[in-house]
């Protein structure tokens, strides 16, 4: 990572910026106006982060920034200048991985359509990591902040309690 | 859904920012957490020409405890403070409060001061600076001002702060080791922004009865308010049922006769406004620490 582009201390409808995404770094430039979900889209091709609603209520674009969950429909591409990005493609570690998380909803039946999914899954990681042994009650609070319109959250309420299950059976392992 | 165009610039400094804000006054505004303001652009319900993104400004990333307040700059985030060891032992009633904003998602980047300068009706930070009788600092290229929560929200998302100021810090008085303190809101469902909610501190007297009362509410009217009539009811009575039934009875003139829509009418907020009063205050009281009088009997 390098420091932010010294470019934006004047006004500009355009600017240079440098993310790291899933690890990989590019550099391009943006219109200062396009959404860092948009740029994570269309610009990266990285169509797996979804866009609902598009002002924060659906939760579909979770995405984490430097490591926390938040929205990519309420930041811009600019802002995202000189920081590291996690999307739903940067979770399993190859082509035919899985990660934990992904393991638990496929085994567990966690989604129908599927649309929710991506911002589910990241929104899950941010949890385990502060929680890796989350309630019932902390998972429901948790999940609030993704709408699914399909599952009525049964299911994926059993596949975040597997995956957490999983995770940390994988960090003892590590250990 | 597409923010309308803008011109952009992240300063490091906040002179360089006052500067901006002084030069466009009128035709710019500041990004902070953006977690209310950039759905406003999406849904070209605000469109300024110019946009100052204060996140690069890191002298205003703090929490700082100050003598009978607790100070929190405008680059702190919601979620910051409400992990925060320190706010948590010293100030739980702003934990308490933060948690019932938006979701977890939404509290890593919203601030603080934000929610405050946003100063929408129904949101719980300005109810809470309400309740506390809070202050704000304002800055300009021409100086800073102190402004109490009172004077600063004056209708639906609008505030005192003049066009080329801005909001640099926030200050939650502390709340009395004695004193009980609860908040409730209810929305209909999880993370939305509530219908009404309510905030109090009660500080008990000698005779356990009520010495002091604040209360404030959101979603009753065009700006977070205080229940001035529930208060005089409290303050010098004994905590009991009867009590706690008028103080529910006046909540109730405290929603503003306009607050009916498509979500609630008013009558229904009306029957919240009150029965959130008997919650928060049965609440409250319950925490306080009995004071021991002089013969020793409590």
């Amino acid at each position: 990572m390098r420091e932010r582009n010294d470019d934006v201390s004047q006004f500009t409808e355009e600017c240079e910026i440098a993310v790291t995404v899933n690890g990989r770094r590019y550099e391009q430039s943006v219109p200062v106006r396009l959404l860092l979900s948009d740029f994570l889209r269309h610009d990266l091709g990285l169509t797996g982060t979804h866009v609902g609603c598009e002002h924060g209520v659906c939760g579909c674009c979770t995405i984490l920034f430097n490591g926390e969950a938040a929205r990519s429909c309420l930041m811009f591409a600019v802002q995202a200048d000189g920081m590291a990005i996690t999307t739903i493609e940067g979770m399993a570690g190859g082509q035919s991985d899985l990660h934990p998380i992904q393991q638990a909803f496929m085994e567990k039946h966690g989604l129908q359509c599927g649309f929710c999914t991506p911002g589910i899954i990241m929104s899950v990681h941010a949890l385990l990591h502060e929680h890796p042994d989350p309630s019932e009650e902390e998972i429901r609070h948790e999940l609030s902040g993704n709408l699914c319109r399909c599952t009525g959250y049964q299911n994926i309420v059993e596949a975040v309690k597997l995956a957490a299950e999983l995770m940390s059976a994988q960090q003892m392992e590590v250990e | 859904m597409k923010p309308p165009r803008f011109q952009y610039c992240a300063p490091r400094l906040i002179d360089e920012a006052l500067y901006l804000l002084d030069t466009y006054a009128g035709d710019i505004k500041v990004l902070a957490g953006g977690q209310s303001f950039v759905p406003l652009l999406n849904m070209r319900l605000a469109g300024p020409a110019y946009l100052v993104d204060i996140n690069h400004i890191s002298e205003l990333h703090y929490l700082e405890t100050e003598d009978g307040y607790m100070s929190i700059g405008a680059l702190a985030r919601q979620r910051q403070v409400e992990r925060s060891i320190l706010v948590q032992e010293q100030h739980p009633l702003l934990v308490k409060t933060i948690e019932h904003i938006g979701h977890m998602q939404i509290r890593n980047r919203g601030t603080v001061v934000g929610s405050i300068a946003h100063a929408d009706p129904a949101a719980e930070l300005p109810a809470l600076l309400t309740c506390l009788d809070g202050e704000v600092l304002a800055q300009s290229i021409r100086g800073e001002r102190v402004i109490k929560a009172q004077e600063f929200f004056t209708g639906y998302l609008s505030t005192t702060l003049e066009p080329n100021e801005m909001l640099v810090e926030a200050r939650f008085p502390w709340v009395s080791e004695q004193a009980g303190w609860s908040f409730m809101e209810f929305a209909r469902r999880s993370g939305d922004y509530a219908l009404v909610g309510a905030a109090a501190v009660l500080t008990p007297a000698p005779d356990d009865t009520c010495a002091s009362a604040s209360i404030a509410y959101l979603g009753v009217a065009g700006a977070p308010a205080r229940g001035h009539a529930v208060e005089a009811i409290l303050t010098g009575s004994a905590m009991d049922e009867q009590t706690i039934e008028m103080a529910a009875e006046a909540a109730r003139d405290v929603v503003s006769d306009d607050m009916s829509d498509v979500h609630a009418s008013v009558e229904y907020r009306r029957t919240l406004a009150a029965e959130l009063t008997r919650r928060v205050l049965r609440s409250a009281w319950g925490r306080r620490v009995r004071q021991v009088t002089q013969n020793g009997e409590v």
